[in-house]
């Protein structure tokens, strides 16, 4: 199935998706979709891995388990960051990376 | 059928960052995330791709639209950035995927023709928690002790204070 596709069009589709979610991190003023942002970028690298290891060497199995510890990490950090959203919210009842100066003065 | 996942994984992750609707982008990031598990099974890593489903898809996304259902209103738009601040991360973002392409084509892979290893379950649990070559015991542990960490810090960040 996958042998017709080269290394490249994997690399490339994951390029494509980092940089994606490099714009949305610089653009949006949400801090929820900032997180979702930083989990697309994850998520390219993920595919790279996956796609070095299956294709330039497809009997180590290196790239899937970075791949399971990169999941692991994004859960950790998903979970905190949210944690400290909800925290926020509840002092100054918005999430707006903007109107967030309280420390500022 | 890469062709297939990858314009879904182009598409969404676009609608991703520039939808208006904070529920509707998550929604869009699971079809990421599902069609990343597709690439997974397309490149026989099923193990992995059920990973993908089940913890990014399932539990990720689940803790995002609870938190959003928690901190915005739904129907709510989002303010947009200024056309300036668009403008700026769109060069910023353009500029590096260009440099970052153009270096993956004048790249060449070679690949080695080896044999394809086996990845099933039975192999995968026997590499995580061997301490030998191809061992990967400590990073096991250290990824528990995170977690663990980070489960105390959320229950502690996000529990209301008495004063």
């Amino acid at each position: 199935m996958f042998e017709g596709v080269p290394l490249t069009w994997f690399l490339i589709v994951a390029t494509l998706m980092f940089f994606i979610g490099i714009y949305g991190f610089l653009v949006r003023k949400n801090l929820i979709t900032i997180l979702m942002s930083i989990e697309l970028i994850l998520n390219s690298v993920n595919i790279n891995f996956v796609a070095f290891n299956k294709i330039l060497y497809p009997d180590h199995l290196e790239g899937m388990f970075f791949t399971i510890f990169v999941i692991a990490v994004a859960a950790a950090e998903a979970s905190v960051a949210i944690a400290i959203i909800i925290n926020i919210y509840r002092r100054l009842i918005n999430i707006d990376v903007e109107k967030m100066n309280e420390m500022k003065y | 059928m890469f062709t297939i996942f990858s314009a879904v994984i182009i598409i969404f992750s676009v609608l991703t960052v520039t939808s208006r609707r904070i529920l509707r982008a998550a929604t869009f990031l699971l079809f990421v995330l599902v069609a990343t598990a597709g690439l997974y099974f397309m490149l026989r890593f099923n193990f992995l791709a059920a990973i993908q489903l089940t913890l990014y898809a399932g539990g990720i996304i689940v803790l995002i639209i609870f938190s959003i259902l928690l901190t915005s209103q739904i129907g709510q738009k989002l303010d947009t950035a200024t056309w300036k601040k668009k403008l700026v991360a769109f060069i910023a973002a353009a500029f590096g995927a260009v440099i970052c392409i153009i270096t993956i084509l004048a790249n060449k892979f070679p690949v080695e023709a080896t044999s394809a290893g086996s990845t099933n379950v039975r192999l995968i649990g026997q590499s995580l928690l061997n301490t030998g070559k191809y061992g990967y015991a400590l990073p096991f542990e250290v990824i528990s002790i995170l977690l663990l960490a980070a489960m105390i810090g959320a229950i502690v960040l996000a529990k209301k204070r008495k004063d």
